[in-house]
């Protein structure tokens, strides 16, 4: 195996505020302080990337002292929170924008697919854009012509083929868009987050496809994603950013680990049982507390997963009812929930606490992280979210860690909703 | 520090934060030539889609403007067109300062025009305004078809005064001193613009300066003496004057005031390339 990048000391430094004559007056000072043969007055200044703090300098490293390689054949998955620096790590890796220092070497053309359909012209056909955005990646017209076919077919839209894609549906766009992205032969493609469109069935194609194209082909493909499962099921190694740096790198199943350890939900939870955006109702039952396998980092989906509520009642409730739902992994829609469950035959007594707790299995899930919606309200009101008591909408997530193969998704649409045996109790 | 000997001829890409100014990778560009070609068909295919005239609109404009100005110089103001007639006489002049103009103007917005894809992909930057360039050879050649349809109108003519001569030789040259300035002056005013746009404001301003300072509206033989030596400055004067001369024999045309604008195009270009080299690797972070 032969190293095809080596990224040494990469750092991207990074103004910030908007472009005006303060910013004229300091070019003015670098240019006269270059003049004269002395270093830039600002290339030292810069501090490290926390957009939640303020700070007091203009400029902030979005990028410090990365040095990683990838082997020939490597997925390597970039992961790391909003704002860590991935996507400058790419722009620097497909030569859009220059690094502050380091350097980056690589063997062989690289690709760069940081946005499906880039230069997409929406008068020209299907066909003709084909072309286009082949050319845009750097294919050759006859590489193009060869491929044709298969572009058409991968992404199954031969009827539209000669239509402008300003009459396409969005997914259609985005299909014909990752076809000719998928048919690239360059040795090194970089992809950002492209899959998080398209239907789950192209998903699918998209990424069984990638995985052909690192084991079947040799190349080797950087890939940024907030889809833990994604990256477990394509990477075999993996980085963590933070703040701009390098944070671990290793195996994809430690890097996952070390995400998962950072942005738990579990351990923050209390806190983000108060977060306005996540939680609404009326507050006449209010949850009180939370906890899944009693704040447990990581849930081995061999055992089953223990919750634990407590709730609290201001005023009269009749038919007091509890849902709660887990939904996939990126938090697009419910997989399994656990059907309306009335919590007692009586009103609670006012101002008391009453705990709950209940237990599922959840053999289907695989690594990943699934958000869990937690709802109380009344009986014949749970399809309608108007006027829940008290409605926890992805405040807690599980952070299942599994060792059951990646070739399986993480769940089955096959499967029926419903959680199998639940054991739900008053305690 | 013994890995000073590190090869790095093994790595086909390296990408540094130096940007070398004398770096022009023209084997980079052809190797994107596949790319130049389908922008030249996307903005000339583009821009008629859904019309029933396509390209025929080309050559309205110029018509409405050469029938205009005959009424406006010619025949209210009585400014002379060197004994032309009035259509053949600003048609010329008027058909190469649009594709100069047209050609400056995609130019220097290469960069703010194109920030979406740049900013998503990587391809040799120059690839846009050469394609532009092209693009409006397609246009110009429209256009220059409905002058030669005037010009044998007007040479057929019993009374013709016209006198096609050798000079038509150099109509290539014109075109390509006129593509050449046009990009070379324009991808400088986009690299300066990726951060000020202060500049923008004045190019505008400039352009209509840089119009009535060239001889479209009237002969290079009807300017006081006195501002001659001023306007001869001009690059752009020369080719309109050898332009009409080469058609209609009526004209001012010097080796030297031709050759000027040659060696102006040449230079304007290589130091337009040079600041353009320097602009691109950065200039997503300040557009």
């Amino acid at each position: 195996m032969s190293t095809v990048i080596k990224v040494e000391n990469l750092s991207k430094q990074y103004r910030l505020g908007l472009v005006g004559s303060g910013t004229f007056k300091e070019d003015a000072k670098k240019w006269w302080a270059k003049m004269r043969g002395k270093e830039n007055p600002y290339a030292l200044e810069g501090e490290e990337n926390n957009r939640s703090i303020k700070g007091g300098s203009d400029y902030v490293w979005s990028l410090k002292d990365i040095n990683f390689e990838v082997q020939q054949g490597d997925v390597l998955g970039i992961v790391g929170r909003n704002g860590a620096g991935k996507s400058t790590l790419l722009k620097i890796l497909s030569k859009v924008t220059a690094p502050t220092t380091g350097t980056v070497k690589a063997k062989g053309r690289i690709a760069s697919l940081l946005e499906v359909g880039t230069g997409f012209h929406p008068e020209l056909t299907g066909r003709e854009n084909i072309f286009l955005n082949g050319a845009i990646l750097g294919m050759k017209r006859h590489e193009i012509i060869r491929k044709l076919d298969e572009i058409i077919a991968f992404a199954g839209i031969e009827r539209y083929i000669d239509t402008p894609v300003k009459r396409y549906s969005s997914g259609m766009y985005v299909r014909l868009a990752f076809a000719v992205a998928a048919h690239l032969e360059n040795e090194i493609l970089i992809i950002d987050e492209v899959l998080a469109v398209g239907d789950a069935e192209f998903q699918k194609k998209c990424i069984g496809k990638m995985g052909e194209v690192s084991q079947g082909e040799g190349r080797s493909v950087l890939f940024v994603s907030h889809n833990m499962s994604a990256i477990n099921k394509l990477c075999n190694t993996a980085i963590y950013l933070e703040n701009g740096m390098l944070e671990n790198s290793g195996k994809t199943y430690d890097i996952i680990k070390h995400y998962n350890k950072k942005n738990s939900y579990i351990s923050s939870g209390i806190d983000l049982i108060n977060d306005r955006i996540l939680r609404r109702g009326n507050g006449e039952v209010r949850f009180v507390e939370v906890s899944i396998n009693n704040g447990s980092e990581f849930i081995d989906p061999n055992l089953p997963i223990l919750f634990n509520f407590s709730i609290e009642v201001f005023n009269f409730i009749e038919d007091l009812c509890f849902f709660c739902s887990i939904y996939n992994a990126e938090g697009t829609e419910p997989i399994t929930d656990s059907g309306l469950i009335q919590l007692t035959d009586n009103p609670l007594d006012i101002g008391y606490t009453n705990k709950f707790t209940f237990q599922i299995n959840s053999s289907i899930l695989r690594t990943g992280h699934y958000p869990v919606y937690l709802w109380l309200g009344k009986k014949g009101d749970e399809f309608e979210d108007d006027y829940p008591f008290d409605v926890l909408d992805k405040v807690y997530s599980l952070n299942i860690l599994s060792d059951l193969p990646k070739k399986i998704l993480g769940y089955d649409y096959s499967k029926p909703g419903g959680f199998f045996n639940i054991n739900f109790k008053q305690l | 520090m013994g890995k000073s000997n590190e090869n790095n001829a093994e790595w086909s890409t390296i990408i540094t934060p130096k940007v070398n100014w004398f770096h022009l990778n023209i084997r980079e560009i052809w190797e994107y030539r596949d790319l130049i070609r389908i922008f030249v068909r996307r903005d000339i295919v583009a821009i008629y889609k859904q019309t029933v005239l396509g390209p025929f609109w080309f050559m309205l404009g110029p018509l409405f403007t050469v029938f205009t100005y005959t009424f406006l110089f010619k025949e209210i103001a009585h400014l002379s067109t060197d004994g032309l007639p009035g259509p053949l006489f600003y048609l010329g002049g008027t058909t190469l300062w649009n594709y100069f103009n047209s050609c400056f103007n995609g130019a220097s917005s290469t960069f703010s025009s194109n920030a979406g894809i740049f900013g998503k992909v990587y391809f040799p930057r120059l690839v846009s305004p050469i394609s532009m360039v092209l693009s409006n050879l397609l246009k110009l050649s429209i256009q220059m078809f409905t002058y030669l349809c005037f010009f044998i109108y007007y040479l057929v003519q019993p009374d013709s005064i016209i006198e096609p001569n050798w000079c038509i030789l150099l109509i290539p040259v014109i075109i390509l001193v006129l593509g050449g300035v046009a990009m070379g002056f324009g991808i400088i005013i986009s690299s300066f613009t990726t951060k000020y746009r202060d500049l923008n404001m004045l190019v505008g301003v400039f352009m209509t300066l840089l119009m009535y300072a060239t001889p479209i509206m009237y002969p290079v033989s009807d300017i006081p003496p006195m501002y001659k030596t001023f306007l001869s400055l001009n690059p752009i004067s020369p080719m309109i004057e050898t332009f009409r001369y080469a058609f209609t024999g009526r004209g001012y045309f010097t080796v030297t005031s031709f050759m000027y604008s040659v060696v102006f195009m040449v230079t304007i270009l290589v130091l337009g390339i040079f600041v353009f080299n320097k602009t691109e690797k950065t200039f997503m972070d300040t557009v």
